[in-house]
């Protein structure tokens, strides 16, 4: 009977882990969500399959049940995330009733950060030219730089924007416009 | 109306006699006895829970109940808390609140659980709810401190605002400006979960300072230690209070002006916050430890036997939330010092950790049970059990509401006999007969679902990991637990069967999780077909459903009650299993 092969091999004696030869379950981290032990193999802002590298086992998903704020507290290092490698910002979109995060480090300049913002939120952004800003549609991506003031995504070289950049929003209509014609 | 005669009661004395029950349960019993109960409850009804958001719509809640005062409503799945649900997967407040700030002027009380709350949402409650009192976002996400500044700046009855475990983003300290100097009615705050850097320290003085109810207080980490003296001495009333970092280099003017200011705490019962607590700063509580029946010190990296030594000068204390430094042995003195001890949390200090690094086992747990006869609640995370113990627990305590037993790695067996648990869980199932809350760890099969379907008839909610062989153990559970409301399953090799031969049960119940189980595709959609008052959601960030085969095991399932129908505001990755899927693909 098929149950009692299971419950054989569920009980098995092993000098091995107990849950290693069932696959672990590992999402394909678009979750910003991301816990600090991540730091620990090295590689942030890559998602998708951990090998099983031996000798330590392969993280799972959801396990064990801690919540992310609980196991951030143990990390001596500040809190902010940073300190992980990862340049994080909050992305909204006007009208859009969420929010977005995205790690900047991840992107290797603008036309692959705008083809992100796109396929996130579904839209399309105009052509970008230094004198008029983004002219085709009636978004514009603008950020928040580390003074506090409003600009648009692309009038800065790739690196100043990512240190100084705090948030994103994605402006529609008129008060975009208003954006693109201030210039630098 | 009912017509009336001289045997019915006038529709003011049925009201009347209605504002006496307070219970949600009881009142929707009450409304199903006849039609003009039926209206007259409703409306008067004045506070209402909504236990998943998408089971009805708000537009149905305000059609049926014209005059609500208080809300609570809840959006993502339990297992959210622990990365499971993707961003963008729902839980939008915003529906809610618009509707609601045409229908609800006088509303007082709203309370929010793992939903998004954006800054709008904020910005239309503050404009709207004019005599909001409570604010309660808990788990929530979505927002940053500029909306809590409209509602500083707007709610001039504002009692109470708890952020508890949400996740804002802090754009400046200064929201708390925003409160008028006028604005005194604060009772409770809790900003715990802010991280800023920068909360404006000056500001929270002056606000504690004329705010003289001020009952409840949680810091965030980033408030000093040094400060604390000074805010303590405003609010000598407090009740309830939570430090920020409980870190500094020991000096003896912080030290003294901290022990003097909670000696004049004379009402202080619950202690939390102990960020990056140091041992030596500990001994300034003592003076309040005696009163304490709340502690909550699973921030605190501090080790035996400085923290059995706080422990053991706590003989009151109901609620105890901890790291495992406490080991069995702190546990050990826990049990012998403090007999009303209710709620007991012990988290780990290392989960990732593939070994201890702290002697805590099953036997710390054993002892609590033994020590304390009001033990009712019970979190506790190790890394070694065995079915004796669970016995011998079970039989301490049979009046456990909840237990909650994680074993860090997962379907560990009894480490003495190196059976599955099944006979542990069995006992507590068994001797328990008022579980209200069960989560399962360690090596189980299918055995311990069938004790759990047997015995578990109370149990409401039960969450489930790598346990079980076959579907028999998910049809124990859904066939068997009479009171279950929510079932949550992750890794489990099962699936078809059982949800197909108990689909009606679902409707019983508020909501089902599965993922990383053996629920294919042909099975999911079935369900849709065959329930329409279920939703049946699809979740898999990899592509659509309709590009596999129908026997391939969906990534997640989430099944849940509705009576509005499928939502609209799903993300791209969720697909809906209703009607009309199954027929176009067909």
């Amino acid at each position: 009977m098929e149950n009692s092969v299971a419950y054989e091999k569920a009980t098995e004696l092993r000098l091995g882990l107990p849950g290693i030869d069932e696959p672990a379950v590992l999402s394909s981290v678009k979750n910003n969500k991301r816990p600090l032990h991540d730091e620990k193999s090295g590689e942030n802002g890559k998602s998708g399959q951990n090998e099983r590298a031996p000798p330590s086992k392969a993280q799972i998903v959801g396990w064990p049940p801690v919540q992310s704020y609980r196991k951030n507290n143990f990390q001596q290092a500040k809190k902010s995330e940073s300190e992980c490698g990862g340049i994080y910002v909050k992305v909204s979109m006007d009208g859009a009733p969420y929010l977005r995060k995205i790690d900047l480090k991840v992107y290797k300049g603008y036309p692959e950060l705008l083809q992100v913002l796109e396929n996130m939120f579904k839209f399309t952004i105009g052509e970008y030219s230094e004198r008029e800003g983004y002219k085709g549609s009636d978004y514009e991506p603008t950020y928040e730089d580390k003074d506090g003031d409003w600009m648009l995504v692309g009038d800065v070289p790739w690196e100043m924007f990512i240190t100084s950049c705090k948030r994103l929003r994605i402006m529609k209509g008129s008060e975009a416009r208003g954006l693109s014609c201030s210039g630098v | 109306m009912q017509k009336k005669t001289a045997y019915s009661f006038p529709d003011e004395i049925l009201e009347h006699v209605f504002s006496f029950i307070q219970s949600g349960k009881d009142r929707n019993a009450a409304s199903v006895v006849c039609k003009s109960w039926y209206e007259i409850e409703r409306w008067c009804r004045r506070k209402i829970f909504v236990g998943n958001c998408y089971a009805v719509s708000p537009t149905m809640v305000i059609r049926r109940f014209p005059d609500i005062r208080s809300i609570e409503l809840k959006g993502k799945p339990h297992f959210a808390d622990f990365n499971l649900v993707p961003d963008g997967w729902g839980g939008y407040v915003l529906p809610w609140i618009s509707e609601m700030a045409g229908a609800y002027p006088w509303l007082e009380e709203i309370r929010l659980k793992r939903m998004v709350v954006t800054d709008e949402s904020l910005e239309l409650v503050a404009k709207s709810f004019t005599n909001l009192q409570v604010l309660v976002l808990f788990s929530c996400e979505g927002f940053s401190t500029d909306g809590l500044a409209a509602i500083a700046a707007s709610c001039k009855n504002l009692t109470e605002l708890d952020l508890r475990d949400s996740e804002v983003d802090d754009l400046s300290g200064h929201w708390l400006n925003h409160f008028p100097d006028t604005y005194t009615s604060l009772v409770s705050l809790n900003i715990s979960c802010l991280g800023s850097d920068d909360v404006s320290f000056s500001a929270l003085e002056r606000l504690v300072g004329r705010c003289p109810n001020l009952r409840r207080l949680l810091l965030n980490r980033e408030v000093p230690l040094d400060k604390i003296a000074n805010l303590l001495s405003r609010a000598p009333q407090l009740i309830e209070f939570g430090t920020g970092t409980y870190a500094a280099e020991l000096r003896s003017d912080v030290y003294s002006n901290l022990a003097e200011a909670f000696c004049n705490c004379k009402d202080l019962k619950c202690l939390s916050g102990f960020w990056d607590a140091v041992p030596a700063y500990l001994p300034v509580i003592y003076s309040v430890c005696s009163r304490l029946t709340s502690l909550n010190l699973s921030y605190a990296p501090i080790q035996n036997p400085d923290l059995t030594k706080l422990v053991s000068q706590c003989p009151s204390l109901q609620r105890m939330w901890v790291l495992d430094y406490i080991e069995d042995s702190g546990l050990e003195v826990l049990a012998s010092s403090c007999k009303d001890l209710q709620e007991l949390r012990v988290f780990p200090s290392d989960p990732f950790g593939e070994e201890p690094n702290v002697s805590l086992t099953e036997k710390g747990l054993v002892a609590v049970s033994s020590g304390c006869p009001k033990l009712h609640s019970v979190l506790y995370f190790c890394r070694q059990m065995s079915n004796e113990a669970l016995v011998t627990i079970a039989q301490n305590c049979p009046n456990f509401t909840r237990f909650r037993l994680c074993l860090l790695d997962p379907k560990i067996a009894d480490y003495r006999t190196l059976q599955p648990l099944d006979v542990g869980f069995g006992a507590i199932v068994e001797h328990c007969k008022d579980l209200r809350r069960l989560s399962l760890s360690g090596l189980l099969t299918d055995r311990v679902f069938e004790y759990i379907g047997m015995h578990a008839k109370k149990l409401e909610m039960l969450s489930v990991a790598f346990a079980g062989e076959s579907d028999l153990a998910l049809h124990h559970v859904l066939s068997g637990c009479e009171s279950l409301r929510k079932l949550e399953i992750m890794n489990c090799p099962f699936g078809d069967k059982a949800l197909l031969a108990n689909a009606a049960k679902l409707e019983t119940m508020r909501s089902l999780w599965m993922s990383s189980c053996s629920v294919s595709l042909g099975a999911c959609k079935m369900l849709g077909q065959k329930m329409p008052r279920l939703n049946i959601e699809v979740m898999d960030e990899k592509g659509p459903p309709d590009s596999r085969a129908e026997s391939d095991p969906v990534d997640k399932l989430y099944i849940y009650r509705s009576v509005a129908g499928p939502r609209f505001d799903m993300p791209p990755f969720v697909w809906t299993m209703d009607e009309d899927f199954a027929s176009e693909l067909s």
